[in-house]
């Protein structure tokens, strides 16, 4: 009923994941004692984070980026200067990363309405490769207008204030995007699959290096591009590393039913959680998925600030409201409370049949650490989270084999 | 009076990915895509204190007779993803990526490059090529859409427009005040471009790296590409390793600075080169007779004589004479290799006089014109070439390109680079941290008064509009 393959709960393994972004995802978080916002562009600071993020032997971690500035508004860019502004190449960064942690999954956002679909194939294969297996792909389309200015090549559809105030009237004018942000993944998982395994022979006999035909054109034809193939690099450690999407609507869900491997979801309460992952089965069912063979797992996002002491971190949110002039707003749950509480929050909605969670660290360091040396500890003593990692591949880490390449002959 | 001092040998490496310049035989070759194979080559280069590590490019696989041409080496990662990732691994070494003007736009690819640059510590350089050919284009949205009268000016176009992105963050725009709750200036990254190419406006992301550009790269030999590098680059590839030929290019490209303002030293000329080092001369000679024979198997003469030929000559002896039959002129039989893509006619004639004169089979003649190892000899004799070279304007330095993927530069390294050190014409350690530190560049890439990409100097008011 949920897209997965099994009822989650008791025995199966809770996945947690944590969304990196600036200096977490309250507004005010920059300003904070113990933040570093004159390095939120620089190596040394990920490195710092993502090491962490490993040693609490989470699954994966994810990268924001977007082609153009951060902005206040969903559908406009603003001119504020009291927010965290900037940003660098999410995938570039992940590859940055991956000499210098050995498990963790790095799954970076890139956008797949304005960059090439063959550059984005060969970007994350290269990144599958670079980190020995631990790539994954968050693949987002351009919500806001004024980005296709940057590029002047095409104009996307400009959302209203009435717009968005819905998830459901989000996704309405850009349901073409979805469409041709699926075909996207799709292009790209053939360019994965162009080259089978075993295509590399280096036959001194007969003077071949690759045996050609192993390498495959792939002809894609989608409702606007094409491509004609094969990849440039060579099958990557994953084959096809796991696309992760972000999802509030009918539409976004049907992209994942079809393209995604893991879908993220805003549940505000247990009662949302069922609804929505109801609607994620609905558009499974719909789109002829068959989850036996490539599953969905689903993980809901929060926002969290987390201290010990009872209490704290909602006084802590309420501070950095203040700084921010605003309450904290969200398009997930957002959590205050100490690690054990949110145990028993993650533990209670996993049961209900979610895989894992996407948590989104309020403050970096702050609640990252939180998370990594409260929860994560918590988790372990309920017998719910793993105590090391048993694999060395994002797709390990999900429980996802590693597909064959579908050019590849059976038998 | 003091002697002159000695010119700095500058020396980059390349792993290269495709042709057949690596020997993938050989049972030390190892994966041309595995991680480690980059990192081992970066590491040993840093450790001989080089300039930079480059990566050429190629967007779709070669095609030969109509089918993935599979007798070199094939795959290759995405550029700068596999360079972000050696930044983390190498501290001073430099980090150039060969990104296509044609199949890339300026927005991200400028972003790209400022994030290599801020990540790397201000190691980034970018080779800036450009491609018209359909054939490549068919893996793009775009297509092969560019008439090739147009390359040039789209990519002056391009460079211009990624330096406008850079410079749409001053240096002192990203604040990062808590105190007074000020992250970013009013308006960093406010960028319009209006032109021929490129019709862009709006916010750019991301503050430019300790280099403020990247160093720029140009690889093209036409006159065209001579006056784009004395304009906008501030390295120039070249092909030429015959010191005669190279002598000229490089007095040609060097009298070219003036009239933008620059000075001879703002661009250094890197040719291409091989070395192959033994204990003694005649070790290395047999060595290199070894590599190139390896280099043109039976298969690969065959292959590159049909790219020529334009026509099947699969029933041909490869150790037999070349084929009296004439070319063909239209068909194009080894797609995105560029060596065969022009002037087969002439090359073909040259072939059979060449082969004529010489008594050379098929195999023989494709190997004599494969080029032969740039500096072959024990280490001494190699340093000494190379130190020559330079010294006598044939060049700054040189790219080498290993023969072995990745151990082919560990003897260079330990051998060779110790005597250029001792010499005093390559440095003991790197004294900067910065490539335009490493390669003796300013920080201001272009000189006041710049006109833009082959373009004078201008003397009057500088006018804020770009028009290409």
């Amino acid at each position: 009923m949920t897209g997965t393959t099994r009822a989650p709960g008791a025995g199966a393994p809770l996945h947690l994941a944590v969304a990196l972004d600036g200096a977490g995802w309250h507004p005010a978080a920059w300003r904070e004692e113990g933040a570093r916002p004159g390095e939120l562009l620089d190596a040394a600071y990920w490195a710092d984070l993502v090491t962490e993020a490993e040693r609490g032997l989470l699954d994966f971690v994810t990268f924001e980026d977007a082609l153009g500035l951060q902005s206040a508004v969903f559908h406009l860019p603003d001119d504020r200067t009291d927010q965290v502004r900037g940003s660098i190449d999410a995938v570039l960064l992940a590859a940055h990363l991956a000499p210098l942690t050995t498990h963790i999954g790095l799954v970076p956002t890139t956008n797949v309405t304005h960059t090439e679909p063959f550059h984005l194939a060969i970007g994350i294969a290269t990144l599958d490769h670079a980190s020995r297996g631990r790539a994954g792909w968050r693949p987002q389309i351009s919500s806001r207008a004024a980005d296709a200015a940057h590029f002047g090549r095409r104009t996307t559809p400009q959302l209203t204030e009435d717009d968005v105030t819905d998830s459901e009237r989000i996704s309405r004018p850009l349901r073409a995007l979805f469409t041709e942000g699926a075909e996207v993944v799709e292009a790209a998982r053939l360019l994965w699959d162009s080259w089978e395994d075993d295509a590399e022979i280096r036959d001194a006999a007969t003077g071949r290096f690759i045996d050609r035909d192993k390498v495959h054109h792939i002809d894609f034809q989608g409702t606007d591009f094409s491509v004609k193939g094969p990849s440039i690099t060579p099958r990557s450690p994953q084959g096809r590393p796991p696309v992760v999407s972000l999802a509030h609507a009918t539409t976004p869900y049907e992209f994942a039913a079809r393209a995604s491997d893991v879908v993220a979801v805003t549940p505000h309460d247990g009662a949302g959680t069922a609804a929505i992952l109801a609607q994620v089965a609905e558009a499974v069912e719909r789109t002829g998925r068959d989850v036996r063979e490539r599953p969905l797992r689903t993980f809901a996002d929060l926002v969290v600030l987390l201290d010990d002491e009872p209490g704290a971190a909602a006084r802590r949110k309420d501070r950095l409201d203040r700084v921010a002039g605003a309450p904290l707003a969200s398009d997930a749950e957002i959590f205050t409370g100490t690690p054990a509480e949110l145990a028993d929050l993650l533990t209670d909605r996993h049961s209900t049949g979610l895989d894992g969670f996407r948590l989104r660290p309020a403050v970096l360091p702050h609640d990252l650490t939180a998370i990594t040396r409260g929860l994560v500890p918590e988790l372990q003593r309920r017998g719910v989270f793993r105590t090391e990692y048993t694999s060395t591949t994002l797709r390990g880490h999900l429980g996802l084999e590693r597909p064959a390449s579908r050019y590849a002959k059976a038998g | 009076m003091p002697a002159t001092p000695k010119k700095q040998v500058h020396l980059a490496a390349q792993l290269p990915g495709i042709h057949n310049v690596t020997v993938w035989s050989d049972p030390r070759s190892e994966s041309q895509i595995s991680i480690d194979s980059f990192i081992r080559l970066a590491q040993t280069v840093e450790r001989g204190k080089f300039d930079f590590f480059f990566l050429a490019e190629g967007l779709r696989l070669r095609e030969h007779k109509g089918q993935v041409y599979d007798l070199d080496i094939a795959g290759r990662p995405e550029n700068l993803t596999v360079l972000s990732a050696l930044a983390a691994v190498t501290t001073r070494l430099g980090l150039a990526a060969t990104v296509n003007a044609t199949f890339n736009e300026p927005y991200e690819a400028a972003r790209r490059f400022a994030t290599l640059d801020r990540l790397s510590g201000g190691r980034a350089a970018w080779n800036v090529v450009t491609s018209y050919d359909a054939f490549t284009g068919e893996n793009f949205r775009r297509g092969g859409f560019l008439p090739e009268a147009d390359r040039y000016t789209r990519a002056a176009e391009f460079l211009t427009t990624a330096r406008e992105l850079w410079d749409s963050w001053a240096s002192d725009d990203l604040r990062a005040d808590a105190a007074a709750g000020e992250f970013t200036a009013p308006g960093a990254g406010r960028f319009a471009h209006r032109g021929r190419h490129f019709d862009i406006s709006g916010r750019f992301t991301t503050p430019p790296g300790p280099q403020g550009h990247p160093v720029i790269i140009q690889s093209g030999e036409s006159d065209a590409g001579r006056e784009f590098a004395a304009s906008d680059a501030e390295v120039i590839f070249s092909k030429h390793n015959r010191i005669d030929v190279a002598r000229d290019f490089y007095r040609d490209v060097k009298r070219r600075l003036a009239a933008y303002g620059r000075r001879p030293e703002d661009l250094l000329i890197l040719p291409t080169a091989n070395a192959v080092v033994a204990d003694t001369d005649e070790e290395a000679a047999a060595y290199a007779e070894e590599i190139s024979r390896e280099l043109v198997s039976p298969q690969t003469a065959i292959a590159h004589l049909e790219a020529v030929w334009g026509r099947d000559l699969s029933a041909y002896d490869p150790d037999g004479p070349l084929p009296d039959i004439e070319p063909e002129d239209d068909a194009h039989f080894l797609k995105g290799h560029s060596v065969f893509r022009k002037g087969r006619a002439e090359t073909a004639r040259q072939w059979r006089e060449l082969a004529a004169e010489r008594k050379l089979s098929i195999r023989e003649l494709v190997i004599e014109v494969g080029g032969r190892q740039t500096f072959v000899g024990s280490p001494r004799t190699v340093a000494d070439a190379i130190d020559d070279y330079v010294q006598t304007e044939g060049a700054d330095g040189f790219v080498l390109v290993p023969h072995l993927t990745p151990g082919g530069l560990d003897d260079f390294v330990d051998r060779v680079v110790p005597i250029l050190q001792e010499k005093g014409v390559h440095r003991d350690d790197y004294t900067g941290t910065t490539l335009r530190e490493h390669l003796g560049l300013s920080d201001a890439p272009r000189p006041a008064g710049w006109g833009g990409p082959g373009q004078p100097l201008r003397t009057g008011r500088d006018d804020k509009e770009t028009s290409a």
